[in-house]
């Protein structure tokens, strides 16, 4: 293939990537810079700086960036920690290993909505859900999850649909282990842990690497598990960045303030991305 | 004990182990199926009612009340088609950074991952004007669009990585006999990769299918998707347990059967097929 060949056929993907990033972004920059209230159409206006020193100085602001590294931390530990475990604990030939693998990664095919959904009435509602039905039978109090424990709520659900995928993929990459190199261990009286530390760890760094760094994808701008059950409420306490901005354009009508945020949100995406693909990029290609 | 009882006691535990933690993560998706069979008061029995007299009103409800139907071919147009769009713009120029990589290569390939980090949020106003500007709100093209936007990073390098394990042996032989470019993906690169592109596919159709946030926010009644239709059911609905779980069943159970039927691929492409 010559050059210009070359050129012709990568060109599309990134000329449409450039101008999904470009135009939107150039908007939403412009947008963060005047005045520009739904409400009130009337008032127009270059006001500089001031709707990003108002989304910043917002009392929902500190909540909403401490809550999204928490939700994002949160879960990333418990889906890798559990998904390990349940991988390494399904890493062997018994009956009906097929169904359950079936069970174990089902929750990752649901759609977040119903996920939330699910999680809000069926099991987390404080009268008729399935937790307080447990605790009234082991003479507890029952708790209204969504209202005392928001945040925890929210990363429970999170972490329900993505400790799946983690399983998936580390029970994937366990089947090629090199079994012969673990019998050895074995033989030389090599116990679980040091056969964990020395060959498992090891072998499942790379899917380790991939799985962070895909779910930070996913997880710095989770919204529809938040919308559907606490709406970021009581208060703030389960409002991440990304529904204060959804707040502040379409509950609150301004569309300036919003649009600082939204600014705001693109720059601290790019400082992850920068750390996180420094970190664990390279991994990501053969 | 011996140490070989010892062994075969602690795998027993193992498996039960095993058993145990697969219905405890299945187990919400079991309750909402079942749920969906009870009346609205048996759904909201305490104690809860595991064994019932199963009825089949909540899903005819659905179809008469909101045409389930509708919202359903909207979830398959929007996901084959902004999967199909994706495909067609990545699968050329994934094959060229494959074929003929520069120093940038990787780069640009990481710069394009990086763009699927920005928070939808931040874009949704200018999005919507736009769309409403040039009459595309509430249509399916809209989400066709930006379904094939949001994949193409994650396509383009799992893509990128299939086709970078051809071997170029074969390529190269096949230049020296003057096969044309055409040819060349056609005939050789296409049928090597097959499998790579339908991992690929599969993921995006997956993807798309459950992504509510545009569909929540861009469509309403014409082209809304399932999961925006189920999202309609969050607030005042609050107790009408047994419908929301058949419209949330009907709006899962294709995705779901799907993924048990296509694991391997999805494995496969969920991690750019950089996991064996």
């Amino acid at each position: 293939m010559n050059r210009t060949l070359v050129r012709l056929l990568q060109a599309p993907s990134i000329i449409v990537l450039l101008m999904w990033m470009i135009v939107p972004l150039s908007m939403t920059i412009y947008f963060s810079l005047i005045r520009y209230n739904l409400l009130y159409p009337e008032r127009t206006g270059f006001v500089g700086l001031s709707n990003y020193e108002f989304f910043v100085t917002d009392a929902a602001f500190p909540p909403a960036v401490w809550n999204t590294l928490i939700l994002v931390g949160s879960v990333l530990c418990i889906s890798v920690v559990l998904g390990l475990a349940i991988a390494i604990l399904i890493d062997r030939p018994f009956l009906g290993r097929g169904i359950v693998r079936v069970m174990l990664i089902s929750p990752f095919f649901i759609m977040p909505t119903v996920n939330a959904l699910v999680w809000k009435n069926m099991m987390m509602n404080p009268i008729y859900g399935l937790f307080a039905v447990v605790a009234h039978a082991i003479g507890a109090e029952p708790i209204d999850w969504l209202t005392v424990y928001p945040l925890l709520s929210v990363i429970i659900i999170v972490s329900w649909q993505w400790t799946p995928f983690a399983i998936l993929i580390f029970m994937t990459s366990l089947q090629s282990q090199d079994q012969e190199q673990k019998e050895a261990a074995t033989l030389d009286g090599a116990g679980f842990w040091a056969q964990f530390w020395n060959l498992t760890l090891p072998h499942l760094a790379r899917p380790i690497a991939i799985v962070l760094m895909i779910q930070m994808i996913f997880h710095l701008s989770i919204f529809a598990e938040i919308f559907v059950t606490t709406s970021g409420g009581p208060g703030t306490a389960s409002t991440n960045i990304a529904y204060l901005i959804y707040a502040q354009a379409l509950l609150q009508f301004d569309v300036g303030v919003a649009s600082a945020g939204g600014v705001f949100a693109v720059i601290l995406a790019n400082i992850v991305a920068i750390f996180l693909i420094r970190a664990v990029g390279k991994n990501l290609m053969v | 004990m011996t140490d070989k009882q010892i062994l075969e006691w602690k795998n027993r535990f193992a498996v039960i182990g095993a058993w145990l933690v697969a219905i405890l993560f299945f187990f919400p998706i079991f309750w909402m199926v079942l749920t969906s069979f009870k009346t609205e008061l048996q759904a909201i029995a305490i104690p809860p009612l595991l064994v019932f007299e199963p009825t089949l009103d909540n899903y005819t409800l659905i179809q008469e009340r909101t045409d389930y139907t509708q919202y359903a071919w909207s979830s398959v147009v929007t996901s084959l088609g902004g999967t199909a769009l994706a495909m067609l713009i990545a699968i050329p120029s994934a094959y060229a950074m494959a074929f003929s990589p520069t120093r940038r290569t990787k780069d640009i390939l990481l710069w394009m991952l990086s763009t699927k980090m920005l928070p939808a949020v931040g874009v949704l106003l200018p999005i919507y004007l736009l769309s409403q500007k040039l009459g595309l709100l509430d249509t399916k093209i809209v989400l066709v669009v930006i379904y094939a936007l949001i994949n193409l990073p994650i396509i383009m390098m799992i893509l990128f990585n299939y086709f970078r394990e051809i071997p170029k042996e074969i390529l190269e032989a096949s230049r020296m006999d003057g096969t044309s470019t055409w040819n060349e993906i056609t005939q050789i690169v296409m049928p090597l990769a097959w499998g790579g592109i339908a991992s690929t596919a599969l993921l995006s159709v997956v993807l798309c299918w459950n992504e509510a946030f545009w569909a929540i926010n861009l469509t309403s009644s014409e082209a809304g998707t399932l999961a925006a239709l189920v999202a309609s059911f969050s607030s005042p609905e609050g107790l009408f347990w047994s419908k929301l779980s058949a419209v949330a069943t009907l709006a899962c159970a294709p995705i779901v059967a799907f993924g048990w039927l296509c694991q391997k691929q999805l494995v496969q492409g969920l991690t750019f097929g950089a996991v064996k």
